[in-house]
């Protein structure tokens, strides 16, 4: 596979798994409105996978028929979705360096990946958004839920080193994560601030492997649920 | 949850031009929220350039029971319709 097709499939996994994880708060959500805005946010990031995917080969094959370790997402994203505020924790941290990626994007010579990105911008910057409104709403409201957020934030922040460190197959086709790293780490850290969280002291676990296919223990118990209707029924359709 | 949280009115312009129309209601903690909410509830398929959001307990409403006090007197006053005009021929917009 060329080097192209294995970072349109990296972002493409991204967004897939991230919405598929999202997708499980539907009709669970804390409100009728707030179920609604995290459908949303799924959507879109699954729009955006299905572009990236159907750019390397067939996306139903890819999404459906691939195993755990030939998915190359980031292990942030697989995170399972714990309470609500570790659902919104993984969507600050992760949204707000996606976003940062695709504008980076924006205008990449390669046509899908210049396009995706161009138009999940906007998206992003939404998702962004909807994830600092809770963070500062959750961390500055009452004991449990300022308790909850830091509980979340805290147990995620081992995983934004993969997707904060260099690797040079994104420097070469894309953009190298490492240079985006200062500006995830202001924005992020001014969130905190303002919602009276903490930042994290950077540890020693720094957990990775995502991007070899070496996975998390939910993410296979995740996949076998999304594509147990595809490989019961193959190509069904509704 | 729900308990706690306010109703909340929501209002749409579809298009440069028209006024905020009524479509709906949610629940939502502050108003921030509460316009959120609205984009994601009414405005999925593209239907508005602008957003109201009203608080539903700020809203002065007339009550039911003053309907005919309020509303009736006006059904005998018929000069109060423009229909009593001759429409000059080719004005297609009136």
């Amino acid at each position: 596979m060329s080097d192209r097709d294995v970072y349109a499939l990296r972002l493409g996994d991204d967004a897939l798994v991230l919405s598929q994880r999202l997708s499980w708060w539907s009709s669970r959500a804390p409100e009728l409105e707030e179920d609604l805005a995290l459908t949303n946010i799924a959507l879109d990031q699954l729009g955006q996978a299905r572009s990236l995917l159907a750019s390397v080969g067939d996306e139903d094959e890819l999404a459906f028929l691939r195993g755990d370790r030939e998915y190359l997402n980031l292990l942030i994203v697989e995170q399972p979705n714990g309470d609500f505020a570790t659902t919104i924790a993984r969507q600050l941290l992760f949204s707000t360096f996606q976003l940062s990626r695709y504008e980076a994007l924006v205008g990449h010579r390669d046509e899908v990946i210049g396009g995706v990105a161009a138009k999940a911008v906007k998206e992003v910057a939404y998702h962004r958004d909807h994830a600092v409104k809770w963070t500062l709403r959750l961390g500055d409201g009452t004991a449990e839920s300022h308790r909850r957020m830091q509980d979340a934030i805290d147990a995620l922040w081992p995983y934004v080193h993969e997707m904060l460190d260099a690797d040079p197959l994104e420097a070469e086709v894309g953009v190298d994560p490492a240079t985006l790293r200062e500006g995830w780490e202001e924005f992020i850290g001014e969130t905190l601030e303002d919602a009276t969280l903490a930042t994290p002291e950077p540890g020693d676990w720094r957990p990775c492997g995502g991007r070899q296919g070496v996975h998390t223990e939910g993410f296979g118990h995740m996949l076998a649920e999304m594509q147990s209707l595809h490989r019961a029924h193959p190509g069904a359709t509704w | 949850m729900s308990r706690d949280w306010p109703l909340w009115e929501v209002f749409v312009r579809a298009r440069r031009g028209l006024s905020h129309q009524h479509v709906g209601s949610l629940h939502a903690a502050d108003a921030e929220m509460a316009l959120g909410n609205a984009r994601d509830l009414y405005t999925r398929r593209q239907e508005g350039v602008s957003i109201w959001v009203v608080r539903a307990a700020d809203i002065v409403a007339s009550s039911p029971q003053e309907k005919d006090a309020f509303f009736d007197p006006a059904a005998d006053k018929i000069y109060r319709h423009p229909t009593f005009y001759e429409v000059p021929e080719g004005v297609e917009h009136l």
